[in-house]
């Protein structure tokens, strides 16, 4: 479990994590949804060690981030897999490299042993024909699919996912959302994905965290959302007209 | 930044073949535009030095002994270094900044690698061989100065080398090489700190890349001052 205490974080003047307080459990997808400048990109730097919070603390199984050493920290990153919102391959490497790149770092494995690996990831992420070809030589979709891979090759015990859907034609993004659900469950992980894609947050939001202004506003999951009457979320997911549908059949359904 | 450069050590086998890419694409890959600027520099030189010597009393081996201490102590080490800064130092500038906007840098933190030392300890590794391409560049330059001075028949070939031989100082040629080594730590680390640092999306990866060459600029030319007020002054 991931327990975050009493978050704050201040850029200069500008308060952008005020006391968030809340938690991620194994084998479940985290959202973290709100709107641009709403600070989930920072929040998500918290968790990943990247941005150092002014207050609070963040403890992954127990193990509190900021009371760890160095090697306990590097040792902890190690259980950490990222999937950027650009993917962030790296672009002088082919596919199979990329993936092979956490396991070459910090493994003594041989060659044809992380070949096995990062081809056995590849496959669970439906890539099987992009081995040689370049970032640069696939798409989109295909990228963050890589991405997805060479987060989860070392086995980590914490997935995180920033926009994993951004950019992405409908069909795609489904593809990725039930992708990202299926590792979760089949690997035991915590998942926490920072999105602002309400396909997303009905679909495999089993967890939802609403960001206003720094502010956890709202906590719950993907069916409480319907029923909340917190206007600062209803405000924000039932922007769209098609949603505001949505919830209406929801509730004259339940009614 | 240089500090933690040298910090928590990327895995050798991966460092060893890190080192290798940067010797060739910073090294090998600069010869081309290093000879081809030598050659000119020390014709220009040569031809130069002759056309002021108008004094009949004044030897022609002159020419090859200008040409030699231009070369050895100046235009090869400092005019190199300057070229390098622009060709060697905005590539660094900008690989490492593409890095920086597209998140591979914060893909190697999240990983748990030392992103500094894997991206900038090569480069700096890379550039221990930087005096070797100075070697080159003085050799040519003289070279050049040889073929100018045959060319327009400035005076005999015979007179140029006995000018290039005549009073040399091996000191100078060490002076050459502490200034090459001081560049290279230069040009290594002040484009990969403006790389680094950066911040924004694809326009400013080439205004970081200028702003590199500027100061990598000023940084060898005040350096070059105060090196050489230090070690002939």
């Amino acid at each position: 479990m991931i327990d975050v205490e009493n978050l704050n974080k201040s850029f200069g003047d500008t308060q952008v994590l005020k006391g968030i307080t809340t938690s991620f459990e194994k084998g479940k997808t985290n959202l973290i949804i709100g709107q641009s400048g709403s600070g989930k990109t920072v929040f998500m730097k918290c968790l990943l060690g990247l941005i150092e919070p002014d207050e609070g603390t963040i403890s992954y199984d127990g193990r509190m981030f900021s009371k760890l050493s160095g090697r306990e920290k590097r040792d902890l990153r190690q259980d950490m897999g990222m999937v950027f919102q650009g993917s962030a391959l790296f672009d002088s490497m082919t596919v199979e490299e990329n993936v092979m790149f956490p396991m070459d770092m910090f493994t003594n494995q041989s060659r044809s042993e992380m070949e096995d690996r990062a081809n056995l990831v590849l496959k669970r992420v439906n890539l099987i024909d992009a081995h040689k070809k370049y970032p640069a030589e696939i798409s989109g979709g295909m990228q963050k699919r890589v991405a997805i891979a060479r987060a989860i090759v070392m086995n980590p015990k914490y997935l995180f996912c920033d926009e994993p859907n951004s950019g992405l034609d409908p069909n795609t993004a489904i593809l990725i959302d039930n992708l990202i659900q299926e590792i979760t469950k089949e690997f035991d992980i915590i998942t926490v994905i920072n999105s602002h894609d309400m396909n997303s947050v009905m679909e495999i939001g089993e967890k939802i965290i609403f960001l206003k202004n720094g502010v956890k506003e709202w906590e719950g999951t993907n069916k409480e959302i319907f029923k909340t009457d917190n206007k600062a979320i209803t405000d924000f997911v039932y922007s769209s007209e098609l949603f505001k549908k949505v919830r209406q059949m929801y509730i004259e359904e339940r009614n | 930044m240089v500090r933690e450069v040298f910090k928590k050590p990327t895995k050798w086998s991966i460092m060893k073949s890190l080192i290798l890419k940067e010797i060739d694409e910073l090294i090998f890959g600069s010869m081309g535009i290093v000879i081809f600027i030598s050659v000119f520099i020390g014709g220009v030189v040569a031809i130069q030095t002759a056309l002021n010597l108008t004094n009949p009393l004044i030897p022609k081996d002159l020419i090859g002994f200008a040409t030699r201490q231009s070369v050895i102590l100046e235009f090869a080490p400092t005019f190199t270094s300057i070229i390098m800064a622009g060709k060697v130092g905005s590539y660094i500038t900008s690989s490492i900044g593409t890095m920086r906007v597209t998140e591979q840098i914060d893909a190697l933190e999240v990983m748990g690698v030392n992103s500094l030392n894997y991206l900038v300890f090569p480069k700096i590794i890379a550039m221990l061989f930087y005096p070797f391409v100075i070697a080159i560049s003085m050799y040519v330059g003289i070279f050049g100065g040889l073929i100018a001075n045959s060319l327009g028949n400035y005076s005999t070939s015979s007179e140029f080398i006995q000018g290039i031989q005549l009073d040399f100082i091996p000191f100078h040629v060490t002076y050459s090489f502490i200034k090459s080594i001081v560049f290279a730590f230069i040009i290594a680390t002040v484009p990969s700190f403006h790389g680094y640092y950066m911040k924004g999306g694809a326009l400013d990866v080439g205004k970081a890349s200028t702003t590199a060459f500027v100061w990598t600029s000023v940084v060898i030319i005040i350096s070059n001052f105060v090196l050489t007020q230090l070690l002939l002054g």
